[in-house]
């Protein structure tokens, strides 16, 4: 696998706001790679900046091994790109605007009526095609932008917010055809929402605040969450008298807990928060020590951090989440 | 070159279904039509010699609102719909979008001024006129065109607010087109700088059926210059 996108201490400045520091992340070929974070933390710069939209302040970012500022020309030829929001010519009609952009991006004449009938038929605008764009639905023009991005077949897609402004329906739609794309394109879309990157994208970039805070399969990051993981335990001593500091010590030794909490439950019941070791896990040690002691369980579970707390952990600036970091295969 | 012609076709076609254009061009036709046919305005009578010196020179000041009008669109448009992005992000250069946004609008009003040709047809119909002249007035009218358009397109790169773009283009080509009569009224060597600054006396010349290369040159550099400069205006935004 070839990296298809390399971005390296990417840093950017707008007069004296830090819109990217130093982010750095790959894309490999063939990947559908979702680049998730709040509004302002910097996705929509470093979408401009790889498809030489806007120029880095420093750090280096290549498309298919080309430096984006060094081999604009070739770079942007490379990528199909979807702003957000969609911009399109209002006045043009959907063919006469995707043979336009065909031509512009080098399609070659005798070729531009057979590129622009295949994206229209993969994007549904087959009965759209001598419509006015600005009479077309916001989820139309969805699709003009993202036949537009694939005019020319290329390699790299990247796509700006593909699914913000559309009804559920149009959602899923868009959702099914950029899975569909991702067989033969290699993806980045941006996003601020996790259920949405979660469903199409196989791997993710988390930004916040100009940093890249996570990168990884969902997998890997999900696997990075264990570590955040707690088995919970309701514990009352019985008949045997023992009292709270007891039961965390106990249960404290038990093979592969490594850290135990304890708070009052009420009615003489202790709540036990048991952090495993590394790797471990101490569920069938715990129940052993509670059983060998004679002392009552009425309640035994596991948490762990979901991505979306990972997510919203994340994005509320607290970065203290180094568990959960885990580097791009 | 090819891309040019694309981009050049696109914003040919975008003056066709704009309002604005038309309004633009009836404006100018409705204009010159009544400079040329009302008797008291002196171009078109009995007696007189069959010429048009006297509506170019009207038009020369009419354009100067109407050709804002047609480029004032041209890049703020882009910039306030966000296409700009798309235009800006597929493979081609600053230099080929703002040629083609250049060309699009100049051949917008070098067909604005097609029917015009109309009235050397009626000069020549009731009267028996010297084409000289006439033909150097139109040479003079194209470029003194492309010069209108440049400072327009270059007025449209700076902002996103088409009424700005307009106001922008406006100024500069009025002051220019003063330039000449305020001179007239000052000590010797200012009224021959500001004389040769204008526009105006670049094109009496061709208004008289002299074609002289000086003022052909006038022309093209203040183009060129402007359109240098619409250029610079849109890498700026790779060091701002």
């Amino acid at each position: 696998m070839a990296a298809m996108i390399e971005v390296k201490d990417l840093t950017k400045w707008y007069g004296r706001t830090l819109a990217l520091d130093r982010a750095t992340f790959a894309v490999q070929e063939g990947q559908i790679v979702g680049f998730l974070g709040p509004n302002g933390a910097g996705k929509t710069t470093a979408l401009r900046i790889l498809t030489g939209y806007l120029p880095a302040t420093s750090g280096e970012a290549r498309v298919a091994g080309r430096d984006v500022l060094m081999e604009s020309l070739a770079v942007r030829a490379g990528i199909g790109y979807m702003p957000e929001n969609v911009p399109l010519y209002m006045e043009m009609r959907v063919q006469e605007y995707l043979r336009f952009r065909a031509g512009l991006k080098g399609v070659p004449a005798k070729n531009r009526a057979a590129a622009v009938e295949r994206v229209v038929e993969r994007c549904w605008l087959k009965d759209m095609r001598r419509r006015l764009i600005g009479q077309l639905s916001k989820g139309f023009r969805q699709r003009v932008g993202l036949a537009e991005a694939l005019v020319a077949d290329p390699k790299v897609l990247i796509l700006d917010e593909p699914t913000i402004g559309l009804d559920p329906a149009q959602i899923q739609e868009t959702r099914r055809l950029i899975r569909q794309l991702g067989e033969k394109h290699t993806i980045l879309l941006s996003s601020h929402i996790l259920p949405e990157v979660e469903r199409t994208c196989s791997h993710l970039v988390i930004i916040a605040s100009g940093r890249i805070a996570a990168t990884g399969s969902l997998e890997e990051l999900k696997k990075g969450l264990t570590q955040g993981q707690r088995v919970i335990l309701e514990v009352a001593p019985g008949k045997t008298g023992d009292g709270p500091a007891e039961m965390a010590r106990a249960l404290g030794q038990a093979a592969g807990a490594a850290d135990v909490a304890r708070e009052d439950a009420g009615d003489g019941w202790t709540r036990l928060r048991v952090s495993p070791a590394p790797g471990a896990d101490p569920r069938a040690a715990l129940y052993a020590a509670v059983a060998g002691r004679g002392w009552l369980l009425r309640e035994m579970h596991t948490t762990a951090p979901t991505l979306e707390e990972l997510y919203v952990q994340i994005t509320a600036g607290d970065q203290a989440v180094p568990a959960a970091r885990s580097t791009a295969a | 070159m090819e891309k040019i012609l694309l981009l050049t076709r696109r914003e040919l076609s975008a003056y066709f279904v704009s309002p604005i254009a038309y309004v633009a061009m009836a404006l100018f036709l409705l204009l010159a039509g009544v400079f040329f046919a009302f008797p008291w305005f002196g171009a078109f009578r009995p007696g007189q010699p069959a010429q048009m010196q006297y509506v170019f020179s009207v038009m020369t000041f009419v354009l100067m609102l109407v050709v804002p009008a047609l480029t004032m669109r041209s890049l703020a448009e882009e910039r306030g719909s966000g296409t700009i992005e798309t235009l800006l992000t597929a493979p081609v250069t600053d230099l080929e979008v703002v040629l083609a946004k250049f060309l699009g609008c100049w051949l917008f009003y070098l067909g604005m001024l097609a029917p015009t040709l109309l009235y050397a047809v009626a000069l020549a119909v009731f009267g028996n006129p010297d084409f000289g002249p006439i033909v150097g007035g139109y040479v003079g009218l194209a470029l003194l065109g492309a010069m209108y358009v440049a400072v327009g397109v270059l007025a449209s790169s700076l902002t996103r607010a088409q009424v700005i773009a307009f106001v922008v283009a406006f100024f500069p080509l009025l002051v220019l087109w003063v330039l000449g009569p305020i001179g007239g009224s000052l000590p010797s060597p200012w009224r021959t700088i500001l004389r040769e600054a204008g526009t105006l006396a670049h094109y009496e010349d061709f208004n008289r059926g002299v074609i002289a290369a000086v003022h052909v040159a006038y022309f093209v550099t203040v183009t060129v210059y402007a359109l240098f400069l619409t250029v610079k205006v849109l890498e700026s935004r790779r060091w701002r």
